[in-house]
């Protein structure tokens, strides 16, 4: 048996009409609407990029060419003084050695928050979509409209309990207050989490006996890396780049890179040193910059989960 | 039996640093504030009871009228700039996506980067861009325009147009962000069905995609906005609230008054004042994401 | 009714070939379905007649009209997407009529063709309605509709049933069939199931890794299938193999065993697969062969009974009732004349 013919053969002549009204697509690739999109989107990355570029050619200048070149130059003669005198020469307030025991007081007040802000927003977040127990989602709530609420709201009762406590401007002090503005994001974040953890998973732990601590940190735990990761990104930016509750509750001992900084550059007498203070200002930019060129997927992870559904 | 007694306690206790933090931190802090903004407290708190005239005294304040003014005006730009910047460049990066452009995600790092800086940074590096003289301003005079001036950051009129500057460069790249997972989540079909109907790109942006972006739109609003009521960093860093009080916001007003003014009363009223409107988009927001839950 | 006419159609994707050097015709009126499993290019296919997917070379004509590099609105056809596409925040008519209000059309004639394709598909009462509030298959009935209202040469359907449950399916699938037989239209079905296929279309076009296998009627498909993957793919329970031998005569063996006689019209001295259907495969107690039941379906109205002869499987499809236990020996019968030989190799027919 032969073979199906498979094409039906074409007739001899097929008028093939010249185009009617069909626009004739420029499938080409420069199109007037993607040359504008190009442009557009150019456009916008320099603005975008223009501080950062400025930022970091100012602070490799010296003081001379900063008033004879325009801002926009690159140094001719490009030199870190600026760098080291912000690291450790600059007057900040009380004392005169630089940025640099702002950075430490800053690690030392970041370290501990994200630990125990993330521990308990994990429980939390844990308690709150597999137990739920009742009046925590009143609970929650609040917690969220908290989030959204200015700070000044809250800030004087707060400073007046801890001055009655003792602990105000010190370091305990600083880290409990990160503590109580950190908490309802962390929560939203890992309460986001576990609910895409199947339920059945939760109830096969009960079922084989676990408890509410045993399945939580042999359970649940281990599977939260990813969201741990996240979490800790946007901890330790948010505490690092935290001004006004530095500004308040930090206390001289304590001061955060944050508030040195704007004291550095906003509070000085005499003449501006615009290169030591832009090398102020990338030295303090730099631990959340880092963090988010090499984390930059995990950022944007963590924006999604929390920002969204909140 | 006691291990079951255990089970079902322990989820209160294990949830109970965040009663406390909700209850006291939050519930109890801006209750203690509200009573505080009802006494004629000074640099202390006092239990001298005057009623609303904390509220009187605020709004016959000339720096706290000025204050509100200048929010009000940073608001509607700062929300506008943000909106329109990031939803174009979202539209822009997706398409490009579509098309298959390389470099999306080095785009992406670009708008993004801002937002990792912290306001006072932001602040601090837009101050020395626009300084009169040195900053952009003597940049285009270097560059040939002898006739543009930009010493914004200076005039009583224009100081808060500066903050909005530099705060829309910080935050476009979040609305980016989030409106851009809002478009990856439109059906690619209905772009197809929109071609087909022959429908210009245009259209299907306003009249198709928007409207179901809409929750997007809605969530991005509200951050913005509560973004525009706590507006504290920036001012400090960049302006001082100045030239004089021409940029003072708010958030600047009740912190003064609270630490350096010694005038605790008239601030918590301030807070006050400054919670109304937070809360009142934080209602119905909260009442459809309920209702959407329970639907 | 327009015809379709595609020539020397190359497409290729991401750097990877998928449609190879593509003829086909399709006759006005006539409902085509390109059948094939996942990844055989029959999706890229419509989406390349439609205009949604350039083509690397060739030619597409609609209606006599070369159509390679028009724009999908210009081509004179409609399209129902798998996932429907509806504008979610629309009603139903504003779905309907959005394309016709963008070409301005007048709206004298949009209530026309939105009234009559409303009338056709039983949307009258839905046409207020959001997408949201809508089932599966009155959504689908919207897709079909907003089509429609194009009246349009050519209707393209991408697999539109796929997102339904298997009862709306088959009712749906009659409605598909009804509407061609009242408009006419020429269409042209993409589909992975073989039922659909069979059911709904005037001529099958089988494919497979981006190229044509055969073209031809349901039965001519079912019955003559071209090569080993188009007989495999159609039918259900699928037609069994035997690997085996035709000899001088013509006689086909398995491993020892006969099952075909003499036959000179049959290609001689060769290795070939005997493709056999289970209906053609009858239990009678008179039957030249015998095999083992190894497993029983029974499927309501008929049973498909698994047996084994020698090495082979094959299945019998039964309409009594009588019931057979796995283990029984029965003899049975193959209707010779309709089975198909294959050649091992090529898997093209013999």
């Amino acid at each position: 048996m032969k073979m199906e013919s498979i094409v039906p053969p074409l007739p001899a002549t097929t008028p093939v009409a010249a185009p009617r009204k069909a626009v004739r697509r420029a499938r080409r690739r420069w199109t007037p609407a993607r040359i504008g999109l190009y442009v557009f989107l150019l456009g916008a990355a320099l603005f975008f990029l223009l501080p950062l570029y400025v930022m970091i050619v100012t602070s490799l200048k010296s003081m001379d060419e900063i008033r004879q070149g325009g801002i926009f130059a690159l140094p001719h003669a490009p030199t870190l003084a600026p760098w080291r005198l912000a690291w450790s020469g600059v007057c900040t307030g009380a004392a005169c050695d630089g940025v640099r025991t702002g950075f430490w007081n800053s690690v030392a007040i970041t370290v501990p928050s994200t630990i125990l802000t993330i521990l308990l927003g994990a429980v939390n977040g844990y308690a709150l979509s597999f137990w739920r127990p009742r009046g925590a989602n009143l609970l929650f709530g609040i917690l969220l409209a908290g989030a959204f609420v200015p700070v000044q709201v809250m800030i004087y009762p707060l400073v007046r309990v801890m001055a009655l406590a003792g602990i105000f401007g010190s370091l305990p002090a600083i880290v409990l207050v990160h503590l109580v503005f950190g908490m309802p994001v962390m929560t939203l974040l890992f309460r986001n989490y576990y609910c895409n953890v199947p339920h059945e998973l939760f109830q096969a732990a009960r079922i084989d006996g676990g408890g509410f601590w045993r399945i939580f940190l042999q359970v649940m735990l281990p599977m939260s890396l990813p969201v741990v990761v996240v979490a800790a990104i946007m901890q330790v930016t948010g505490v690092w780049n935290d001004y006004i509750l530095g500004l308040v509750f930090a206390g001289r001992d304590n001061m955060p890179m944050m508030v040195q900084l704007n004291n550095v550059i906003n509070t000085t007498t005499g003449v501006r040193q615009y290169n030591v203070n832009m090398a102020a200002t990338i030295l303090t930019a730099l631990v959340p910059l880092a963090l988010y060129f090499v984390s930059g997927r995990w950022f944007v992870r963590g924006i999604a989960a929390g920002a969204v559904k909140g | 039996m006691a291990t079951l007694r255990l089970t079902r306690v322990t989820p209160y206790t294990a949830l109970l640093p965040m009663a406390l933090v909700a209850a006291l931190g939050y519930l109890g802090a801006g209750l203690w504030t509200f009573y505080i903004s009802l006494t004629g407290s000074r640099t202390f708190p006092s239990g001298h009871f005057i009623g609303l005239a904390q509220y009187h005294r605020l709004f016959d304040n000339e720096r706290w009228m000025l204050s509100l003014h200048n929010l009000a005006v940073y608001g509607v730009l700062f929300v506008l700039a943000c909106l329109v910047i990031g939803f174009l460049l979202a539209v822009v990066i997706d398409q490009n996506a579509m098309w298959k452009m390389r470099g999306e995600g080095v785009f992406r790092t670009i708008f993004l980067y801002p937002y990792a800086m912290s306001f006072v940074a932001t602040g601090l590096v837009w101050q020395w861009l626009l300084t009169p003289g040195d900053g952009i301003d003597g940049g285009l005079r270097a560059l040939g325009f002898h006739d543009l001036r930009f010493d914004w950051i200076v005039s009583q009129d224009f100081a808060i147009h500066t903050v909005v500057i530099a705060t829309v460069w910080q935050m476009s790249g979040l609305v980016m962000a989030l409106m851009l997972a809002g478009l990856r989540g439109v059906d690619p079909e209905i772009w197809k069905a929109a071609r087909l109907d022959g429908i210009p790109a245009w259209r299907v942006y306003a009249q198709i995609i928007l409207p179901m972006l809409w929750p997007t739109i809605a969530t991005v609003l509200l951050l913005l906005a509560t973004a525009v009521a706590k507006l504290y960093d920036a001012v400090v860093a960049m302006t001082q609230g100045g030239p004089g009080i021409a940029s003072e916001v708010p958030a600047k007003f009740i912190m003064d008054h609270l630490f350096l003014r010694s005038n605790v009363g008239l601030a918590s009223a301030g807070a006050i004042v400054l919670l109304v409107p937070v809360l009142a988009l934080l209602a119905p927001y909260a009442y459809a994401r309920s209702r959407k839950e329970a639907a | 009714m327009a015809n379709v006419s595609l020539r020397k159609l190359n497409i290729v994707l991401g750097g990877k070939p998928i449609i190879r050097d593509l003829d086909l015709c399709v006759e006005p009126g006539e409902f085509l379905v390109l059948l094939g499993p996942s990844g055989c290019g029959k999706s890229t296919l419509l989406h390349s007649i439609a205009g949604l997917v350039d083509s690397d070379s060739g030619a597409i004509e609609i209606g006599g009209r070369d159509m390679t590099d028009a724009d999908p609105s210009e081509r004179g056809i409609g399209m129902v997407f798998q996932s429907y596409a509806l504008y979610p925040t629309m009603t139903v008519e504003d779905n309907m009529s959005f394309g016709l209000r963008i070409a301005g059309t007048p709206k004298a004639e949009i209530r026309r063709r939105v009234d009559r394709a409303a009338a056709m598909l039983q949307l009258d009462a839905l046409l207020r309605r959001k997408p949201a509030q809508l089932s599966g298959g009155q959504r689908q009935r919207v897709a079909i509709g907003r089509a429609l209202v194009r009246e349009a040469q050519v209707f393209l359907f991408d697999e539109p049933l796929s997102n339904l449950d298997a009862k709306l399916r088959a009712e749906l699938r009659r409605e598909l069939k009804l509407l061609h037989q009242t408009l006419g239209s020429t269409m042209i079905y993409v589909t992975h199931d073989q039922v659909e296929a069979m059911t709904l279309a005037t001529r099958i076009v089988v494919m497979q890794g981006g190229e044509i296998q055969q073209i031809g009627t349901p039965l001519d498909v079912y019955e003559r299938p071209a090569n080993r993957f188009v007989a495999g793919f159609l039918g259900a329970p699928a037609m069994a193999f035997v690997e085996g031998t035709l000899d001088a005569q013509g006689r086909f063996e398995a491993d020892g065993m006969r099952y075909l006689q003499e036959d000179a019209s049959r290609p001689a001295g060769r290795s070939a697969v005997l493709g056999i259907r289970p209906e053609h495969v009858a239990i009678q107690p008179d039957g030249d062969f015998v095999g083992e039941v190894t497993l029983v379906e029974p499927m309501g109205n008929h049973q498909v009974v698994w047996l084994r002869r020698g090495k082979a499987t094959l299945a019998s499809l039964v309409h009594d009732a009588r019931s057979y236990a796995p283990g029984e020996r029965v003899a049975f019968s193959i209707d010779t004349a309709r089975v198909s030989l294959f050649d091992p190799v090529t898997g093209n027919r013999l």
